[in-house]
């Protein structure tokens, strides 16, 4: 396959407005939309406002949406479009404007610092963690996360709900609280932290109604929904409305705060 | 004089890759109030490119190993050029650094006994590798960057603040280091989402920020490494150590163009991957040099033997430390044996099955899947070398990691020297990372409460003459900052690449000199508002700067050692082991100086035999 000139459109602009603009940019074998981004900086337009990073898939900063489907840029190749097709590039939807395919993505640095972190084991020094392989799978999948926030993006309970923001956490940190759930040494119950019952009382588990859009997007292809949300949802309901999870959970927080 | 933000901080820690948090973390628990400055935002940095693993003796997966042996490896691997006192506190800490990421909640992959796993990496004598699939340096980003945020949940708890002990300042640049005569009185820097100028004033100030590979139009390495810290450090008047050792690893993509020099992680040789040329030959073995030839297997049967029983038989040769598995492919394709886009092959199809494969090399089965269309389980890869790391970088001391000459500067990681002397083994840099990030957080904590009774005071004259640099570009036309990044890519790779010669090395420093020139009308378009052009333009003067001083150190060498290869003078002279290649400023240019090494302890050199000291060291150190 030979260069040749695609028609790009790239959304310019900032917070206070913007638009489509039109731009022909040369196209080489091998190449991903990143790339042509870059040449647009380098001949075109060399303030053009872009986030990215290990240009490898690696670190989850270079993520826009591209024909309407939220992707990374520098995983998509053109080879998927056809020459003739107009490839479109905007902003995540979900996040604001700071300037063309900027956004300012601090929601999800807000909802991090929610999720209560690890608690490590009482009486379990450094060197002395044991864990079997089976036991870490699950969590270790989670932990592939690249934080590329696509799955925030296009989760709908935020995409064009900004007034559900406050009290949803988003797939990417309920995926981590069901990845601390599932660590065989986390010691968060211990200290009176019931990672189920928060994940539905105060990370809004109750509005993911599990139409699965989250894996869709995933560049790592976790099963966040499969693996991680549904799971969680079943260990929160069972807390919930278990009379006897409920009691049990009571008597083992008093004894263990006194 | 310009309206400037100040805030008053009393560490300040430029960079947020593994060695910047964990110095963080250490000042921070060390009750030092905190702030960390990043180009990109809060766990992007280029340590999660790292895949192969951190390397720390835990003798998990053979139980021989000790930290004595993890030394003794580290100072073959750098040809003994090393700091050796770095490599012995690096050889020893680094299981407890390991460790204590358990405690923050990493996920290492297990052994069937339930303990963190470890895996076989070039140079290393035995399994040392802890790791997780191949994707090892996001686990560490990602732990130490939860660590902050445990952290800052711990200061919210006490004060209704979760920035109040330790701050993240993310998409900041500093492009100056400040000074309260010859003590740092804190950092000059623009954000650049706004393009708004701050100074943090502090009496100590961490520099973290990796490398200079973005100097190189070949390289594994992010936008993010344009020797910034290396140039911040050189401005201050602290001077670089041996700058012309560059490593190229073997094995980074060579097509489609797009992806040239993205990393093909060392793991796929660790794991039984093996090299060939387009004869089908594992070339490796007619490459074993002097110096290891007896710790390298070498016929295939033997090699194969040694993935089941290590004890009983030698390494294979695709396990040489980096430097030599680089030049070795080098030289195959211009000798014209090359695969049919200019490397050779790298081969895990025929060796294991595909769910393994799949298994223990996930990110490389996606990463040619995705970007080449090429099935790792069922075909073999294209490989040639690639820039990825500098051993060369800040002088420091070797316990606290200050900055020689600058009281209240430290540095840790690439962008500090010494450690790896003339070449870095796979797996020591997740592992440096975490030793000498905690030991400079630990040291600048300690220096900034030294100094609560008289702390530095910010000149506003050099925040006005920083200012002014900085939007220079604006008023400036002429050269587009794009272009001038390109040639000196294709500069530094073609005159000062993995192998050097002293013709071309005259002429990179006169292409060079041109280039600072133009810079200096390098003009951009638009305003401050995250205005890629701008951050390019401020780069290019740190990227000038360090790529002179590599140039420079490389002309000066006049041996080949590690990660720096002369085609004019192809042997290692053991009179330039102790030679210590020193670069700094005096006015605008780069003055180079040399130092005689101090001599490694007895007790270090009683770990070696005899015979293979007398390989690296020089008589008079012999009988010393």
């Amino acid at each position: 396959m030979s260069g040749y000139e695609a028609r790009f459109k790239v959304w310019r602009g900032d917070a206070h407005g913007g638009g489509l603009e039109d731009f022909r940019v040369e196209v080489n074998e091998g190449e991903v939309v990143l790339d042509i981004i870059h040449r647009l900086q380098a001949t075109q337009a060399p303030d053009l406002a872009v986030r990215w990073n290990c240009k490898a898939g690696k670190c989850g900063s270079c993520s826009a949406e591209i024909n309407g489907r939220p992707r990374l840029m520098c995983m998509t190749r053109m080879s998927v479009f056809t020459r003739e097709e107009t490839v479109t590039v905007t902003p995540l939807r979900a996040f604001p404007v700071v300037r063309d395919l900027v956004t300012d993505v601090g929601f999800n640095y807000r909802k991090a610092r929610e999720v209560p972190a690890f608690v490590p084991p009482a009486g379990v020094g450094p060197g002395e963690y044991r864990m079997m392989q089976e036991d870490v799978d699950r969590s270790q999948e989670f932990r592939k996360c690249i934080e590329c926030f696509l799955c925030q993006d296009t989760c709908h309970v935020v995409r064009d709900h900004e007034e559900n923001k406050a009290a949803f956490a988003g797939p990417r940190f309920l995926m981590r609280i069901a990845e601390l759930d599932m660590h065989p040494l986390d010691a968060a119950a211990e200290s009176g932290v019931d990672r189920k019952r928060t994940a539905q009382d105060e990370h809004g588990l109750g509005y993911c109604n599990i139409t699965k859009c989250c894996t869709e997007v995933c560049p790592e292809g976790i099963k966040i929904t499969d693996n991680a949300l549904i799971p969680l949802k079943e260990r929160a309901v069972d807390r919930k409305y278990d009379p006897l999870v409920w009691l049990g959970s009571k008597i083992r927080r008093r004894s263990s705060a006194g | 004089m310009s309206v400037v933000e100040r805030q008053g901080w009393d560490v300040v820690v430029v960079g947020a890759g593994g060695a910047g948090l964990r110095a963080a973390i250490e000042a921070r628990e060390r009750g030092a109030r905190t702030a960390v400055i990043c180009k990109s935002l809060f766990g992007k940095a280029h340590t999660v490119m790292a895949e192969g693993g951190i390397a720390a003796a835990m003798a998990n997966a053979n139980e021989n190993d000790t930290w004595q042996v993890h030394f003794r490896d580290t100072m073959r691997g750098g040809k003994f050029l090393n700091q050796w006192r770095m490599a012995e506190l690096h050889a020893q800490e680094a299981p407890d650094r390991v460790w204590e990421l358990e405690t923050w909640g990493a996920l290492f992959d297990r052994t069937k006994d339930g303990r963190i796993s470890q895996r076989n990496f070039g140079g290393h004598e035995y399994p040392r590798l802890a790791h997780v699939g191949d994707r090892t340096g996001l686990e560490l980003i990602r732990t130490l960057q939860q660590r902050i945020v445990a952290l800052q949940q711990e200061d919210f708890a006490a004060t209704g603040d979760y920035e109040s002990r330790l701050r993240v300042f993310q998409e900041c640049t500093v492009t100056r280091v400040l000074k309260d005569g010859d003590r740092v009185s804190g950092v000059f820097g623009y954000e650049r989402e706004s393009g708004r100028f701050f100074v943090l004033e502090a009496p100590a100030v961490v520099i973290a920020t990796g490398g200079i590979g973005k100097s190189f139009k070949v390289t594994s390495n992010s936008w993010e490494y344009t020797g910034d810290g290396h140039a911040l450090a050189l401005l201050a008047g602290a001077p670089l150590l041996n700058m012309e050792f560059v490593q190229f690893h073997p094995t980074g993509m060579v097509w489609p163009p797009s992806v040239k020099g993205i990393l093909v992680t060392e793991s796929v040789r660790g794991d039984g991957g093996v090299l060939r040329n387009s004869d089908g030959k594992r070339f490796m073995f007619d490459y074993v040099p002097d110096v290891f030839k007896e710790k390298y297997a070498e016929t295939e049967d033997e090699a194969d033997r040694w993935y089941e029983d290590p004890d009983h038989n030698r390494r294979p040769p695709e396990l040489l430390p980096r430097d030599e598995v680089a030049r070795a492919i080098n030289t195959e394709v211009k000798e014209g044996r090359g695969s049919p886009h200019g490397g050779v092959f790298l081969d895990v199809s025929t060796r294991m099955p595909a769910e393994v494969i799949k298994r223990r090399l996930p990110s490389m089965y996606h990463q040619f899947k995705e970007l080449a269309d090429v099935d790792i389980t069922a075909e073999a890869m294209e490989v040639g070398p690639t820039c990825h790391y500098v051993m060369g970088g800040i002088a420091v001391e070797s316990d606290s990691a200050a900055a020689r000459g600058v009281p209240g500067l430290y540095a840790a990681g690439e962008v500090a020297g010494g450690m790896h002397g003339s070449n870095r083994l796979g797996g020591n840099s997740l592992s440096d990372l975490l030793v000498f990030g905690r030991r400079a957080g630990w040291h600048a904590a300690e220096h900034a409460r030294g100094s609560a009774a008289t702390r530095p005071v910010v000149d506003d004259a050099q925040v006005d003459a920083a200012a002014e640099e900085a939007l220079r570009p604006f008023s400036v036309s002429g050269e587009n900052p794009y272009t001038l990044h390109q040639e000196l890519q294709r500069t530094m790779n073609d005159l000062v690449g993995i192998i050097r010669r002293q013709g071309e090395m005259e002429q990179a420093l006169q292409r060079l000199a041109e280039l600072r020139v133009r810079a200096a009308r390098a003009g951009v378009e638009g305003h401050r508002q995250f205005n890629p052009g701008w951050h390019l333009a401020l780069d290019l003067r740190n990227m000038l700067l360090v790529s002179e001083c590599v140039a420079r150190a490389a002309l000066e060498r006049t041996e080949s050692r590690g990660g720096h290869t002369r085609e004019d003078f192809p042997g290692m002279d053991r009179a330039w082991r102790r030679v210590n290649l020193l670069c700094a400023l005096a006015g605008d240019a780069v003055a180079l100086s040399r130092e005689t090494t101090a001599p490694i302890r007895p007790d270090l050199l009683a770990l070696f035999e005899k015979e293979e000291l007398v390989k690296y060291l020089a008589e008079e150190e012999l009988y010393e």
